[in-house]
């Protein structure tokens, strides 16, 4: 048995079933992150005060972050890219791994400013603002390492399906750019949400 | 058909498919649609029951207020039960709100969604399974993980969960432990639901047969369609919450404890400035659109059994898909109208009144199309038919006694009475369970290929329906006069629960024998399996897809020969053509009809 429409797009719909997948996996997740979002507004208009982000937070460093995943955003890309052109794998490996160790590079640092807020004494259950800087970061960088994850295996054994169907390869690195971006776009607007304002 | 089977297994492309399946693959942790289907029908039927019997120890306190329980009262602990075997009024919280998460979460939804959704969308839109075989397991085995660890939560220090099915903090958040088990069991439950609902619209979207456009789709896919999409959009707000919850229970956070709470007679030493409006607000965003994912499959279920039986196309099929899309936008925006009691203002109170008058609409829209669809038709009594036809009162009086709970002014008298208990399960129970045995008795031939017992049939219809409604009817009754749903000995402390505190044995008693009567279903579907009668692929002379395939459809394919959908669902009586119905699939009668 063969499921119709896995690489080749249905006809009448313009889609295969992994891409139409993903965004509907992604509007369930901007409904996770929206009640995130709407839950920290709730919060904060019902506060009497509430401190400035900037105070609190290393604002070069959630800068830092910002500039690392909008970089993996476009390697991510231009991986997709390369395969989608016939620039060959090795090619497209490079640019997964360079995504990878960018996003690498965003969990140490966030690892670093948690262990440095620890040291200070400062738990989730300190206040509001922390509570919802640790919550908000947090499920963030679940989705982040969920999706080093896939695209490890993506540039390691996962790479074994581009010789069997180099098709389906290309549009899984696609699925995942899209994933990625997503996780990206979540951060750009955690950033300012938490430590701009 | 065995060879084409066999021709069709082996010609699989991956190769998984080229050896024959090994036990585990085939049953346990299969790809197949069906096998899955089936797998989620037997978990959410035995949690069903689960969920029921619960309820029975419980009824036994209400009508029996502290006297020993029978039976059970012995075994039971002395964590649950005092010396002598009365219940203790924490057990009773327990039974509660572990009666309400089970049934919904963990029993109706799966069933309709994950049993009736999962075995039959793929066959009535001429698929070969789900458009992801793979998620389509996960989804399984996530329920059944989420499912365990709501078991297990009965057997951890201070029992399962004990602040109602809603979980409403700060009374869940200084709960026992059990309640940390629920949020996680939740937890798992929404991924489960979400990877299920991500296959259902995909599947639905791609993998339709040649021919099968959108106006020609059954009206149970487009029930499970909209259902799908509440899934995936309603459940993620209540998974935030959840994970709030977790966090205030686990690392002391105070996302719902506002400043200076006082329990015991001590201030609790947490950070406050949280609100435990918000996570009524979070899970109502879910709940609400829930109870359209309790019922829009059922509709799907029993306007099927309808045109079948009535042996005439619905009436107002159209309007009934634009009634269900309609549903399905409205959903998400009525939720407030649970909380007119919290003070949210009265501003606030009109808008989400307004919305829950409108929301009414497409659901009268819907029932009254079924009811005009009975008008002039040569009705089969079929045992699926009389349980299709026993929905339309009983959901009749669900949705009509809804009503008065969407308006705020009434609301605030009614709010949390045994009226609402009432109302919510005339819905669900004759209502949804009433659709899901309909569906049960109607889809056994094609999963079995044999047929449920007639006469058993019957034993199992009319005493349930009789005892349903001597369990929730009173229930109106007691909540206008007042009586709290949650009170551990059914309102006899006040005097105005004392004049009708005595219907509660009459309920209890019904509640018992109800129990009684599902033997006979449960006897049905073991005598059956083994010796009911073998019917053909289409027993029921029905024109959907679902009965071209073979019964049992054939495992990883369904069918034995290409699909083509030629026509609509519902070409019952069509004039002109030879027999009284022209199955979606058969291009041949197509030229007899028109031809002549």
């Amino acid at each position: 048995m063969e499921i119709p429409y896995t690489t080749a797009e249905r006809p009448d719909t313009g889609l295969t079933n992994g891409r139409f997948g993903i965004w509907l996996f992604l509007a369930s997740e901007v409904m996770f992150f929206g009640g995130l979002f709407s839950s920290y507004l709730l919060l904060r208009l019902g506060a009497t005060d509430w401190p400035r982000g900037a105070d609190r937070l290393d604002v070069v460093l959630g800068a830092v972050n910002s500039l690392l995943l909008v970089l993996s955003s476009i390697t991510i890309l231009a991986a997709w890219g390369a395969l989608r052109d016939g620039g060959g794998l090795a090619k497209a490996r490079r640019l997964l791994g360079a995504t990878i160790v960018l996003g690498v590079v965003f969990v140490a640092i966030k690892a670093n400013e948690w262990q440095h807020k620890l040291e200070e004494g400062i738990r989730p259950a300190t206040d509001m603002f922390y509570a919802l800087y640790f919550t908000m970061t947090g499920l963030h960088l679940i989705h982040l390492l969920a999706g080093l994850a896939v695209l490890g295996y993506l540039a390691g054994p996962g790479a074994a399906l581009f010789r069997r169907s180099p098709k389906q390869y290309t549009q899984r690195v696609e699925i995942t750019g899209i994933y990625w971006h997503f996780v990206d776009l979540v951060w750009i607007v955690l950033f300012p949400t938490l430590y701009l304002t | 058909m065995s060879q084409e089977s066999s021709a069709r297994e082996t010609g699989g492309s991956d190769g998984v498919q080229a050896t024959p399946e090994s036990f585990l693959r085939r049953y346990v942790f299969s790809l197949d649609h069906k096998v899955i289907g089936i797998q989620y029908a037997l978990t959410a039927f035995l949690f069903l029951l689960l969920g029921f019997s619960l309820v029975l120890v419980l009824r036994w306190q209400l009508a029996y207020p502290d006297e020993p329980v029978p039976v059970l009262g012995g075994l039971l602990g002395e964590e649950r039960v005092t010396e002598d075997g009365a219940i203790l009024p924490e057990f009773y919280n327990q039974l509660g709100a572990m009666h309400g998460t089970i049934m919904v979460f963990l029993a109706i939804v799966p069933l309709v969604v994950g049993a009736f959704g999962n075995y039959l969308i793929p066959l009535m839109i001429g698929a070969p399974d789900m458009a992801f075989p793979k998620l389509n397991m996960a989804s399984y085995w996530t329920y059944a993980a989420g499912g365990l660890v709501m078991l297990a939560s009965f057997f951890v220090p201070g029992g399962a969960a004990n602040s109602g099915w809603t979980s409403y903090p700060p009374l869940a958040n200084i709960a026992t432990e059990g309640q940390t088990y629920w949020l996680f069991g939740m937890l798992m439950m929404i991924i489960s639901s979400l990877l299920g609902s991500v296959n259902a619209i995909v599947t639905i979207v791609q993998l339709r047969a040649p021919g099968m456009t959108l106006d020609r789709l059954p009206f149970f896919i487009w029930a499970q369609l909209v259902t799908a999409f509440l899934l995936l959009l309603a459940f993620p707000p209540l998974q935030t919450a959840a994970v709030l919850q977790m966090m205030d229970r686990l690392l002391d956070t105070s996302f719902f404890m506002p400043s200076g709470l006082v329990v015991n007679g001590e201030v609790m030493a947490n950070s406050g400035g949280g609100t435990p409006l918000l996570w009524q607000h979070l899970f109502w965003f879910l709940a609400h659109p829930e109870v359209y994912v309790l019922i829009l499959p059922a509709f799907g279920i029993v306007a099927e059994i309808i045109a079948n039986n009535t042996r005439r196309p619905l009436w107002g099929y159209r309007s009934m898909v634009a009634a269900t899309l309609a549903i399905g936008v409205l959903a998400f925006i009525v939720w407030a109208h649970h909380m007119f009691l919290t003070g949210m203002g009265t501003v606030i109170s009109a808008f989400f009144q307004t919305t829950t008058m409108i929301i009414s609409i497409p659901s009268v829209v819907i029932l009254t199309c079924l009811f005009l669809s009975l008008w002039g038709g040569a009705i089969r009594f079929t045992v699926p038919m009389l349980f299709a036809l026993a929905f339309l009162p009983m959901f009749g009086i669900g949705g009509l006694t809804g009503l008065p709970l969407g308006l705020a002014a009434a609301d605030i008298y009614l709010h949390d009475t045994y009226y609402v208990i009432g109302h919510f399960h005339y819905v669900v129970a004759p209502g949804t369970i009433f659709a899901i045995f309909a569906g049960v008795y109607y889809w056994f031939p094609k999963v079995t290929g044999r047929k449920l017992s007639t006469v058993l049939g019957h034993l199992h219809f009319w005493p349930s329906l009789i005892f349903m409604n001597g369990i929730f009817l009173p229930m109106f009754k007691m909540g206008m006069a007042g009586v709290s749903r949650r009170l551990f000995d059914g309102g006899r402390q006040y005097d105005f629960g004392e004049g009708v505190a005595g219907l509660n044995v009459a309920m209890s008693h019904s509640a018992w024998a109800l129990a009684a009567v599902q033997v006979f279903f449960v006897v049905n579907l073991v005598w059956s399996l083994a010796r009911g009668r073998r019917v053909g692929d289409n027993p029921w002379q029905a024109t959907t897809l679902e009965w071209s395939a073979p019964s049992p459809p054939i495992p990883h394919g369904n069918f034995a020969r290409e699909v083509r959908v030629e026509r609509g669902p519902y070409e019952y009586s069509a004039p002109g053509a030879d027999q009284d119905y022209l199955s979606q699939a058969d291009a041949a009668q197509v030229a007899e009809a028109t031809g002549s």
